[in-house]
């Protein structure tokens, strides 16, 4: 039995230690917006935080992740101002790989409240989007940065 | 529009009938999980398409599939606009399989062919417009008051002495009024959504993770299978041991499948691990030999014999033989893999007396008659719940229904509901796939350089040959395969466009643009060579060669001007344009690119003008231009399936790259106002990027390379550097 901290919630699950993160929190904590999408860490739709980081947890064997805080995109606040932003600049289509984006985007933002675009290419770069949503992508980081701080309008 | 149409009773059926007891189970996808599903509110349902509950909400039954292209938000906006509804309380509801919800031309349930739009808005114009009026009838009748005496605006009747009721409040009455047989549509200067860019309905739940899936469906005791598949295509099984397989914990199942050898297990990992653990061996069969180098040896071949003729004006081997002059090449262009974001999977929950199949379809009717014939069922006990896809480009809308069966022949052996999920690498290998083609192409001058003549032979796979739809192939032409060329809208005197279609055992498939993705690669990048060739600007031989084509020249003008076509570059930079007309709109794009010294080409800005006709929500056409302009660079730059040993070379978005943000150009887009027909806008955008990136990359280099992707090997040899 392996225990996890998802979203502030502890959770006890009963998987062997190598299976991906990824994994349990779609099977075993019905937590379904972390998508799969390669299952080799390329594409990033499975980007969750642990610690605060981006992680790809479709390559994160779940025996390593006891004791750490992780967040998936359920556990963003719905009002986040990167939600907010991909609301307003309308970055979704298919969607798929949005959660992913959003997550990598938030911890970027996190740690760089005005990315500039080498470090919105550098941070968004391996977060795969077959829609071609990037253009709003970068608009919507950009916007995100030119705001006041915690405003998100 | 703005006329008194005639109703056809077909598609104003009452319809709590004709949705049946899919009404609930339809209600909780792909919007909220299924565990939260809920009875609709009780109000009314003038016709198959929308529902106005007693609560004001109002929810369009959608017939067509979301995949990104916006069509959860425009068909609504279509209805809601004649409804007068408040905006804010529309709904998405996918539609179950019916005949009410074929596609208006296809003769099924289809979403594709960038149709959307341009077939459904009558129906859907009309279906808003019924159910207002008899709203307003209701009201009338409940005041005693003349319909005329009354307006609506925002989910409200109100009459002129400023009595209102609101649409919630007259479902109940109105859903017992007759349907009327003549409805009046909105003067479209009076449209108040119709033309304006409104956010989408998917958003909220696509950014907050609650969007439903086809992978994300769970149901209870739900088992997941991953299939072990022939590594070759026609390949047969020869044996299987599951004893490693087996002893995995998870694994419940290892059963043989006609799609090869299926791991059944609790949970998506014990199924790979035990498929990993699987020992299997194959009869490989003829496939084995197959080679992509063959083929282009082969397909060579064939170019330079006569084909089948697609188009014929004039004489264009006469005019070739005796023309001043003659310029000639050969293209080709590779498999292609669709591979949208969300790998294939598909959930079937079999019974003995029903079969339900939850899904991300583009052809609900084709999948659900399969799932049929595999399963014994009738076609009427087969219900299919069509999810959000997570990308379609066409591999979710095929005639073979190949991720729906396999998930059906599945559950038949395990008796219990069943995931079947394709792995990333299962999804590039398994075949469907933009064919390959090879193009041989020539043009006759006359002594002062002008187009005499144009010979155009296309060789490749028809992907409509041995499916339901092979009935359209018309004296041996597959439309799809010549779309694109055949009709070139260009003013030469002789053409000649000729078409082989050889069979091999590659499985193929539309892709989002389907024959123009190649054609208008061949066709706008050597009608630039022919520019060249004879001195002239390729904006300006395009203008006069379109002057009978005011659509194309009207995109040609605008996106060489919003371009600067023409003005000074920094060094090291080209300009190349293209302009095309497919699925009823018209696109030029001016791409401006420049190569580094390993011959690797870097896009740094597409500008896109588009005339797509009358335009329902704008923001949507910026959108899937911006997104036909990424999916085609992709294809420029990176895309290939090829062939080894009968083996796919590719496996995963490392040898199967798509476009990154960080590669990603500045994308303007330009949109014509336009009073003509819609237009379709998922497509279109994707066939003149190839084009325009590789005539910019000429003239940034000097490298004129006739094989994508542009890869940079190709691009040093094209400039004599390799």
């Amino acid at each position: 039995m392996l225990t996890l901290d998802v979203n502030g919630k502890k959770h006890e699950v009963s998987v062997t230690p190598d299976t991906p993160l990824l994994w349990v929190l779609r099977e075993e904590l019905q937590l379904i917006g972390t998508k799969f999408g390669c299952g080799e860490g390329i594409c990033g739709a499975c980007t969750v935080h642990v610690g605060g980081h981006p992680v790809r947890s479709c390559v994160t064997p779940v025996g390593n992740m006891q004791g750490k805080e992780i967040v998936t995109i359920e556990g963003l606040p719905e009002n986040h101002p990167v939600k907010q932003a991909w609301l307003d600049e309308e970055v979704s289509q298919c969607g798929y790989c949005q959660p992913g984006q959003i997550m990598t985007a938030a911890a970027l933002l996190q740690g760089k409240p005005a990315p500039s675009d080498a470090e919105i290419d550098s941070a968004m770069g391996d977060n795969l989007c077959r829609c071609g949503t990037y253009p709003r992508i970068r608009k919507a980081i950009h916007k995100l940065a030119a705001e006041p701080k915690g405003g998100s309008k | 529009m703005n006329e008194i149409i005639k109703l056809d009773r077909r598609y104003l059926l009452k319809t709590g009938i004709a949705l049946g007891g899919c009404l609930v189970l339809a209600w909780y996808l792909p919007f909220s999980d299924q565990a939260g599903a809920v009875e609709p509110p009780a109000g009314f349902a003038p016709n198959a398409f929308l529902r106005v509950g007693s609560d004001g909400s109002v929810t369009m039954i959608n017939n067509k599939s979301e995949m990104g292209q916006g069509v959860y938000t425009s068909l609504p906006m279509i209805v809601a606009e004649e409804l007068d509804c408040d905006w804010q309380m529309v709904r998405v509801e996918a539609a179950p399989v019916a005949p009410i919800y074929n596609h208006t031309e296809f003769g099924s349930q289809v979403t594709g062919g960038s149709t959307s739009v341009r077939t459904e808005w009558q129906r859907l114009a009309l279906a808003g417009a019924t159910a207002r009026a008899m709203l307003v009838q209701a009201a009338a009748q409940t005041w005693q008051a003349e319909p005329a005496a009354c307006r609506t605006e925002k989910g409200q009747v109100i009459h002129s002495d400023g009595r209102k009721l609101s649409y919630g409040e007259l479902a109940a009455k109105a859903s017992e009024l007759p349907v009327p047989d003549q409805v009046k549509l909105k003067d479209p200067a009076h449209y108040t959504l119709i033309g304006h860019p409104i956010h989408r309905l998917d958003s909220p739940a696509k950014i907050n993770g609650t969007a439903i899936f086809g992978i994300d469906v769970q149901l209870p005791g739900m088992m997941v299978a991953v299939i072990a598949r022939p590594p070759v295509f026609g390949a047969t099984l020869k044996e299987f041991n599951d004893e490693k397989a087996k002893a995995v914990p998870g694994v419940k199942a290892v059963v043989a499948v006609p799609a090869g050898v299926a791991v059944v297990a609790d949970r998506f990992w014990p199924a790979l691990q035990g498929r990993d653990a699987l020992q299997v061996s194959w009869d490989e069969g003829p496939g084995a030999a197959l080679s992509t180098e063959e083929m282009r040896r082969q397909y060579a071949a064939l170019a330079r014999t006569p084909g089948l003729p697609a188009r014929l004006e004039g004489d264009a081997q006469a005019a070739l033989a005796k023309a001043a002059r003659t310029l000639e090449a050969e293209y080709e262009v590779p498999y292609l893999a669709h591979a949208p974001m969300e790998p294939l999977n598909c959930c079937v929950d079999l019974r003995p007396d029903g079969c339900d199949i939850y899904t991300g379809t583009q052809m609900q009717t084709g999948d659900r008659d399969a799932a049929a014939r595999v399963s014994g069922l009738p076609p009427e006990k087969v219900r299919v719940h069509t999810t959000f896809l997570g990308g379609g480009f066409g591999r979710r809308a095929t005639p073979a229904s190949d991720f729906v069966i396999e998930a059906v022949q599945v559950a038949k052996v395990v008796g219990k509901p069943v995931k079947v999920i394709r792995t990333r690498e299962d999804d590039t290998r398994a075949g469907f796939y933009r064919p390959f083609w090879y193009d041989r192409i020539a043009a006759g001058l006359d002594a002062k350089g002008g187009l005499e003549c144009w010979r155009h032979t296309i060789v490749g796979q028809s992907i409509m040959a041995g499916t339901p739809f092979e009935g359209m192939i018309k004296e041996g032409i597959d439309e799809t395969s010549v779309e694109g060329a055949a009709d070139t809208p260009y003013a030469i005197p002789n053409i000649l466009v000729d078409l082989h279609s050889p069979t091999q055992p590659v499985p193929v498939l539309w892709w989002r643009s389907v024959g123009h993705s190649h054609t208008a690669f061949v066709v706008e990048s050597f009608l630039d060579e022919v520019a060249h060739a004879t001195n002239r600007d390729p904006v300006e031989l395009r203008r006069t060669l379109l002057a009978k084509h005011p659509r194309h020249l009207g995109v040609l003008e605008l996106a060489a001007q919003k371009a600067g076509w023409g003005k000074p570059l920094p060094a090291g930079r080209g300009m190349g344009i293209a302009v095309h007309h497919s699925f009823g709109s018209y696109i030029a794009q001016v791409a401006e690119v420049s190569v580094n010294k390993a011959g690797n080409v870097r896009v740094h800005r597409m500008v896109c003008a588009v005339d797509c006709g009358r335009i329902v929500n704008p923001d949507t056409i910026a959108a899937q231009m911006e997104s036909g302009i990424v999916f085609g660079l992709t294809a420029a730059l990176y895309g290939a399936i090829t062939f080894k040993d009968g083996r796919v070379e590719q496996g995963n978005f490392d040898d199967y790259p798509l476009l990154q943000l960080n590669e990603t150009p500045e994308i303007e887009v330009h949109i014509v106002p336009s009073s003509e027909n819609p237009g379709g806008i998922g497509e279109p955008g994707v066939p003149p990027v190839a084009p325009a990136v590789a005539n910019a990359l000429f003239t940034a280099s000097g490298a004129r390379v006739r094989s994508l992707p542009l890869t940079a090997d190709k691009v040093l040899a094209a400039m004599g550097k390799a």
